[in-house]
């Protein structure tokens, strides 16, 4: 299964196994712009998967309301670049979702919505097409935000999110809808929220990251165990035998601090990568906090690699993104701090 | 303006065949002031064919250049009135035949009555600093109470602030409001949001938020939810109230957008009381007012004078058969007039006369008209009158004092219900607190000051 099928697998069962859930939005109804919603409106019918207007403030507001009287409710934003409208125009997710539960003492809850929504560059997205506004969100109290980085992640996280009784934003990276192919199980299963991940055992440096960049981190990893001749000159021996440990974050809020701690604890050395801009991005808030709980162990600044803080522009995305080669300097300095 | 007179007119060659639908212009002949009707400004050559292109298929085609400029051309959309300003149903007007008996007439203008009651008290209470803000209803009893009398017991009811009426005819005691502005420990919202933001799920009264209209697209998610639930299918409605300043909102555009596609029963009640906090509505809206975009989303539309308790009280009533059986949008637009200020941070004759004010509550007075209806009837009198204010003075002063002397809720409160469970990081503010109040809570004025009025004296946190 690629990621789109699997995500789809997700919604049909949870269609299958609620006969409250509804999925909307854009142009879900056909199967979505990106293939995601494929045969589940032939399959579940026509009112339980459907069209909405072209509204964002609108279908996030539909949402929480949907969910107010306990249904479960899975919205599509077409583009995360969209999600904006329902942001901010309307204060929907944050001023709504978000504290629905809180400011209701708990007699009403918008825990049963999840917001699907593609992330993150693919190539020639340009400005509205490439977004990661994950870290908008960070300070929406009450909302939690997810990241799969492929089909088997995306399948288990997007159940656990669907099934969540908190409102859920889940931030699917769209690159990887049909590039990241692998056996997932037919059989419904889910993985933890607030849980990351860790995806290779290391000693010596900590990478935490989310979405599409761990690929490239994993791209990095390979040039620095056996650098390409042009790069002999960059890769100096010890840090190619260096052991560097990689955590997909996996959720962005509440995120798992006590897996990144221990880690950079071990390693004393942290590197943060992620596609949205570096000022106000997760990475601050990661940073930030290991430093407060790592500060004794740290043996190097705490290093981040981002986007720049420009918008994603589109015949410069190659030099936007955090790219292997700037994945791979980062790695080699804070060794050699 | 008299009765005007509105004509439907079909195409003949028009698809369509329900009137008020798509192919069918609706043409309002109104008497004016010169008395004429003169000729139409719209198109008199009936087109032979329709268009055919998808975004209106059944739109009549025209060789006519002709910009229409209203819903009703030539007048505004009328407004629908039974009762006139002496209390006397007007000479043809339309009333439901299940028509209000005494016992029904007479709940209706205690819970009309109770509301300036409470009113009166928490607005003094809030000038004395007891409570840190208010809304007061003054003006639009009629409306909220005639709407409330119209729904059914079920019904999910979604609201801007000024509704609080809803609830009480539900059977809300005065004391369970006031533990919402009181922010005392009996609020259901345990005491985070200002006064007069009341939610109880016992009452299907979905709790009040601050940003305006964003209630107006969760009722069209709420209304969809009655249409699949096969328990409430047929039987319940949503209603959403929104004030006209809130109709300038995107989410209303969404709302009624989402709603009129989408379908599930679904009442919106606009109350159009001429202000948005000092903007007047020729400053909120240039066409006529917001009955008039109903129709531009294909939603059944009625204008009612919200001051007249019988026209509220019908419309609600008829607009609910219609939103029930065919699980569809209804838009009511009450006018009426916001007698009180915006709220107790306003003060209203900075933007308008205080005359005009006064002038209202004698001339278009809803309780006023409900009273001398009920006394043309022979259901009311002067001592009864007197009686009622007397014994809802005394209950809502009782609801105050008791409610003022309770404690505010466990001062943990303020960490619980952010998710349904606590995560690491709110674990650890709720313990860095609790260290800086045993640290500070007794030597800190603010504070010490403060937690005295907690329950547990904020040793809980």
């Amino acid at each position: 299964m690629n990621m789109y099928q699997a995500i789809r697998d997700a919604m049909s069962t949870a269609l299958a196994e609620d006969d409250t859930a509804v999925v909307f939005g854009e142009d879900v109804a056909f199967g979505g712009v990106f293939r995601c919603t494929m045969g589940l409106s032939e399959e579940f019918g026509i009112d339980r998967v459907f069209n909405t207007p072209l509204t964002e403030q609108g279908i996030a507001g539909f949402g929480i309301g949907l969910a107010a009287t306990g249904q479960t409710a899975i919205a599509e934003i077409q583009f995360a670049d969209y999600i904006f409208p329902a942001f901010d125009q309307a204060s929907r997710i944050v001023n709504e979702a978000a504290k629905m539960r809180y400011r209701s003492g708990g007699h009403f809850t918008a825990g049963s919505l999840t917001i699907r929504s593609p992330s993150m560059s693919v190539g020639h997205g340009g400005l509205y097409h490439s977004q990661s506004p994950e870290g908008f969100f960070l300070g929406a109290a009450g909302l939690k935000i997810v990241v799969p980085r492929s089909p088997i992640q995306a399948k288990g996280l997007l159940l656990a999110s669907i099934r969540d009784s908190n409102p859920v934003i889940f931030f699917e990276p769209k690159i990887l809808y049909r590039s990241a192919n692998e056996h997932v199980p037919l059989s419904p299963y889910t993985l933890p929220l607030s849980s990351a991940e860790i995806l290779q055992q290391g000693q010596d440096l900590t990478i935490v990251s989310w979405g599409t960049p761990l690929y490239t981190i994993e791209t990095a990893l390979s040039m620095i165990a056996s650098p390409p001749p042009q790069f002999e000159n960059f890769v100096p021996q010890d840090v190619r035998k260096a052991k560097i440990e990689v955590i997909d974050l996996r959720t962005i809020l509440p995120w798992d601090r006590d897996t990144i701690v221990q880690s950079v604890k071990k390693t004393g050395r942290l590197l943060i990568v992620h596609e949205a801009g570096r000022i106000g991005g997760v990475g601050s808030e990661i940073a930030s906090v290991v430093t407060e709980e790592c500060f004794l162990q740290l043996e190097a600044p705490v290093r981040r690699v981002c986007g720049w803080d420009t918008p994603v522009a589109l015949v410069y995305e190659k030099f936007f993104i955090p790219d292997a080669v700037r994945i791979l300097d980062a790695i080699v300095s804070t060794l050699h701090y | 303006m008299s009765n005007p007179r509105v004509v439907r007119r079909k195409w003949p060659d028009s698809n369509c065949g329900k009137p008020g639908t798509v192919g069918h212009v609706v043409v309002l002949l109104a008497h004016d002031a010169a008395g004429s009707s003169g000729p139409l400004r719209v198109p008199s050559d009936p087109p032979k064919t329709t268009g055919s292109l998808p975004g209106a298929s059944a739109s009549a085609l025209t060789t006519k250049l002709y910009f229409f400029n209203a819903v009703l051309e030539r007048a505004l959309i009328p407004t629908f009135r039974i009762l006139d300003g002496s209390g006397n149903v007007m000479e043809g007007a339309e009333i439901l035949s299940d028509q209000m008996d005494r016992d029904l007439a007479l709940r209706i203008y205690e819970s009309m009555m109770i509301l300036p009651a409470m009113d009166n008290i928490l607005y003094n209470v809030q000038r004395q600093g007891k409570i840190s803000f208010y809304m007061t209803s003054h003006g639009e009893e009629a409306t909220i109470i005639g709407t409330a009398a119209a729904l059914g017991p079920n019904d999910e009811v979604l609201g801007q602030y000024r509704e609080m009426g809803i609830a009480l005819w539900r059977g809300c005691p005065p004391e369970e409001f006031m533990a919402q502005c009181f922010s005392n420990e009996h609020d259901h919202g345990k005491g985070r949001q200002m006064p007069v933001h009341y939610g109880s799920r016992a009452y299907k009264f979905h709790t009040i938020s601050s940003p305006l209209a964003t209630q107006i697209p969760q009722a069209a998610g709420v209304a969809y939810a009655l249409k699949r639930d096969p328990a409430r299918r047929g039987k319940d409605c949503a209603v959403c109230f929104f004030g006209e300043g809130a109709a300038s909102e995107g989410d209303f555009h969404a709302g009624l957008g989402m709603a009129s596609v989408l379908g599930g029963p679904l009442i919106y009640v606009c109350r159009n009381n001429g202000f948005a906090i000092s903007t007047p509505a020729v400053e909120q809206y240039h066409g006529d007012g917001i009955a008039s975009r109903g129709p531009g989303y294909g939603i059944p539309t009625i204008r009612v004078d919200g001051n007249d308790i019988l026209a509220v009280y019908n419309a609600a009533k008829r607009a609910r058969e219609l939103a029930v059986a065919e699980s569809t949008t209804v838009l009511i637009e009450a006018m009426t007039y916001r007698v009180g200020h915006h709220s107790t941070s306003d003060d209203s004759f900075a933007y308008r006369a205080r005359q005009e004010v006064e002038d209202w509550k004698k001339i278009d007075n809803p309780l006023h008209r409900m009273r001398k209806f009920l006394e043309l009837k022979g259901w009311w009198s002067e001592e009864e009158e007197e009686r009622l204010k007397a014994s809802q003075k005394k209950r809502v002063l009782n609801a105050f004092t008791h409610s003022e002397k309770q404690l505010k809720p466990s001062l943990s409160n303020l960490f619980t219900d952010v998710y349904d469970q606590e995560p690491w990081n709110l674990a650890e503010q709720r313990a860095e607190l609790r260290d800086l109040l045993k640290k500070y809570g007794d030597i800190w004025e603010p504070w010490r000051h403060e937690l005295q009025k907690f329950r547990n004296n904020g040793r809980d946190v």
